[in-house]
C-alpha cells in the first residue's frame, strides 16, 4: 500500500522547511518593521511598541509561531543535512562546485548555524533582558495636588499595574487606570533614573565597556557582529527564499523569475535595513 | 579544417577491485592522444597501454557511446561526465583537453551506488525505483486502445516528452551535494503524471516512488540546481517542483 510520511520522508521535509523557513521571512519584516522606530521614532514610540509586543495577546500567539518554526526550521535542517551527509560516504578527490551551483545554496547549513549563533546572542542581549530582569521601566511621576505617585508608561493592554497615557499636552496629560481617572491636566514629571528597552538599546551599541573583560569597545564589537550577521542572513535568504517556492512544488516558467528576482531584493533589502540600525545609533551622539 | 592535434596527460584515476575492498587514485601517463578521439576512445587506449603493461585495465561502464543509454557515467575533473554541458562521457571530446592537463577521473559517488570495479557503479537503485511506480498499468489482454485516441493538450505531451528523455544515467545523483536523486524521479514521475494513461495511478506512483528512493538512501534536495546543470538531456528543475505538488496532492 501507498503510505505517505508527512512528517518524515524527504519531500515532507523540503515541505517544513519552506513553510517554516517563509514564515521567518514574514517575521523579518514585522520585526524590521518595528525596529526602524529605534531611528525613525520618538524613544516613548519606541517602548510602547516594545510593551505590545510583550503584553498584546495576538503578538504572544505569533511570537510561539516563532520559537516553534526557529525550532522546526533549525531540527529540520539538522536531520536534513546529516542525512545528506550519508548520502555519500565516500567523497570526491576532485570537485568544481562553482560550476554548477551558487555559494550560498551550498552553504545554508553552515549560514543557518551562524544566524543561529546570532539569534542566541541577540535574544541574551535583548529578549532576557526584557523577559527575565527586573529592568527599570520608563515612568512617571505624579503630582497631583501634593499627593505624588510613580507609573509606568503605556498606551495600556488592560494591566492594572499601568495606567493610559491619553494625551500629551507639554507637561500636562490625561491619563487614567489603576483606579485613577484624571480628566484635568495633572502637572508630571519624569522620574529620576528614567531607564527603558529603547535605552538599552541605545547603550547596548554605544558602551565603551570591555566586553568579558577583554575586547574593548563591546559597543563596536556589537555593531561589527550585528552587520556580519545580516550579511549571513542575506546569503541565507539569496537562495532560501525562491528555495522555498520550489520545495513547495511552486515553480513556473511564468512566474519563477518574478520569484527569484523579488528573493534577492528580499535577501539585500531586509538584512541591509536591520543593518543599518546598529550603525546609525553606534555612529551617532 | 581539422585542427586535431596530440596531446599528453596524465590520468589520475580511481581503481578499486570490487565492492568490499577499498579503492584509491592511481597515476597514469597517456602520451599522444587525439584531441579527435572521445573521452572513452582514450580510456581504450589507456586499457590498451595497460594490457601491453600486463596491467589489469581499467573498468568503465559503456554502451550505445551516442550519448542515448546512459551507461557511461565517470565523474571527470570534479564534474559528472565531465566539462561540457548537454551530454554524456561518451559525447565528450578530447578537444576539450589541453596538453599537460591532469585529468581526475572518480566513479559516481552514492551510497545508493556502489561501486562494483574500479570506475562502474551499481545503479540498479534507479531500476528499483522504476519498479516501485514508475510505469502505467495497461490491460494487454488483447483489447488494447490506441494511445492516440486520447487527446492531450500540446503543452502537456510536450512537457511529458522532455521529461522522459530522462536516461538514468545518474549524473544528477553524481553531482548533487547531497547525493540527492529528485532530478531522476521528478522526471519519471512527470512523464506520466502529465498524460490522461498516467494520471489514474499518480496518488500510489508518487507516493511509492519517493518511498522507495529514501529507502535506497540517498539525499533530500536542497534546490541547489548543479543536477539540471549537469543534466546530459537538460531535465528541468521544473519537473522537481511537479514531484512535490504531485507528493503533497497524494498525502493529503
Ligand atoms: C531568520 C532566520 C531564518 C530564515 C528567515 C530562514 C529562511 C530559510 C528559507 C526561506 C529556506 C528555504 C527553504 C526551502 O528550501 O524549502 C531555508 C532553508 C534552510 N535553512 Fe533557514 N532560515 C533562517 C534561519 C535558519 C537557521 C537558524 C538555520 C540552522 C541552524 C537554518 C538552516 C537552514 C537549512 C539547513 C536550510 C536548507 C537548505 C535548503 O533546503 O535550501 N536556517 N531557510
Ligand atoms: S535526470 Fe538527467 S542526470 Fe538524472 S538520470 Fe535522468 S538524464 Fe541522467
Ligand atoms: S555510452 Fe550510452 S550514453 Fe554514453
Amino acid at each position: 500500500m501507498a503510505k505517505s510520511a508527512l512528517l518524515k520522508s524527504s519531500i515532507a521535509k523540503k515541505y517544513w522547511m519552506a513553510l517554516t523557513g517563509l514564515f521567518l521571512c514574514l517575521f523579518l519584516v514585522g520585526h524590521l518593521a518595528g525596529n526602524l522606530q529605534l531611528i525613525f521614532g520618538t524613544p516613548l514610540q519606541f517602548n510602547e511598541y516594545a510593551l505590545f509586543m510583550t503584553t498584546n495577546p495576538a503578538v504572544k500567539i505569533l511570537s510561539y509561531v516563532t520559537y516553534i518554526s526557529i525550532l522546526f526550521h533549525v531540527v529540520d535542517g539538522f536531520l536534513l543535512t546529516i542525512q545528506n551527509r550519508k548520502a555519500r560516504p565516500v567523497g570526491y578527490a576532485k570537485t568544481n562546485p562553482g560550476a554548477n551551483s551558487s555559494f550560498s545554496s551550498r552553504n545554508m547549513a553552515v549560514l543557518g548555524t551562524l544566524v543561529l549563533i546570532f539569534i542566541a546572542t541577540h535574544m541574551t542581549n535583548f529578549w532576557a533582558k526584557m523577559h527575565f530582569t527586573t529592568m527599570p521601566l520608563q515612568t512617571i511621576t505624579i503630582d497631583n495636588g501634593g499627593q505624588v505617585s510613580s507609573f509606568y508608561i503605556t498606551s495600556g493592554w488592560g494591566q492594572d499595574r499601568f495606567i493610559n497615557v491619553n494625551q500629551v499636552d507639554g507637561e500636562n496629560l490625561i491619563i487614567e487606570g489603576n483606579g485613577f481617572y484624571y480628566t484635568k491636566p495633572i502637572k508630571v514629571q519624569f522620574a529620576e533614573g528614567y531607564k527603558d528597552l529603547h535605552k538599552i538599546t541605545m547603550d547596548f551599541f554605544r558602551s565603551k565597556e570591555k566586553l568579558f573583560g577583554v575586547i574593548p569597545n563591546e559597543g563596536l564589537f556589537f555593531t561589527i557582529f550585528y552587520v556580519l550577521s545580516m550579511a549571513v542572513l542575506g546569503f541565507h535568504l539569496w537562495h532560501g527564499f525562491q528555495s522555498a517556492f520550489q520545495s513547495l512544488g511552486l515553480n513556473s516558467p511564468k512566474w519563477t523569475p518574478t520569484i527569484h528576482f523579488i528573493g534577492k531584493a528580499f535577501a539585500v533589502l531586509v538584512p541591509f535595513l536591520f543593518a543599518i540600525i546598529p550603525l546609525y545609533i553606534h555612529f551617532t551622539k | 579544417m581539422s585542427t586535431a592535434k596530440n596531446i599528453n596527460i596524465t590520468l589520475k584515476i580511481w581503481r578499486q577491485k570490487n565492492t568490499k575492498t577499498k579503492g584509491g587514485i592511481e597515476t597514469y601517463k597517456l602520451d599522444n592522444v587525439s584531441t579527435a578521439s572521445s573521452f572513452l576512445e582514450m580510456l581504450d587506449q589507456l586499457n590498451e597501454q595497460l594490457v601491453n603493461d600486463r596491467k589489469e585495465p581499467v573498468a568503465f561502464d559503456h554502451d550505445c557511446r551516442e550519448g542515448i543509454c546512459g551507461s557511461c557515467s565517470l565523474y571527470i575533473n570534479g564534474r559528472a561526465h565531465g566539462p561540457d554541458t548537454g551530454i554524456t562521457t561518451c559525447q565528450l571530446h578530447m578537444r576539450m583537453f589541453n596538453d599537460g592537463d591532469t585529468i581526475y577521473v572518480e566513479p559516481w559517488r552514492s551510497k545508493a551506488f556502489p561501486v562494483i570495479k574500479d570506475l562502474v557503479v551499481d545503479r540498479t537503485a534507479f531500476d528499483r525505483i522504476q519498479q516501485a511506480g514508475g510505469f502505467v498499468s495497461v490491460n494487454t489482454s488483447g483489447n488494447t486502445i490506441d494511445a492516440n485516441s486520447l487527446p492531450v493538450p500540446k503543452d502537456d505531451a510536450d512537457k511529458a516528452f522532455m521529461a522522459a528523455a530522462c536516461i538514468g544515467c545518474g549524473a544528477c545523483v553524481a553531482t548533487c551535494k547531497n547525493g540527492s536523486a529528485m532530478l531522476f524521479v521528478g522526471a519519471k514521475v512527470s512523464q506520466y503524471a502529465l498524460l490522461p494513461q498516467g494520471k489514474v495511478e499518480a496518488t500510489e506512483r508518487v507516493l511509492n516512488m519517493v518511498r522507495q528512493m529514501d529507502e535506497e538512501g540517498f539525499g533530500n534536495c536542497t534546490n541547489t540546481g548543479a543536477c539540471e546543470i549537469e543534466c546530459p538531456k537538460g531535465i528541468s528543475l521544473e519537473n522537481i517542483a511537479r514531484m512535490n505538488r504531485e507528493y503533497l496532492k497524494a498525502s493529503l
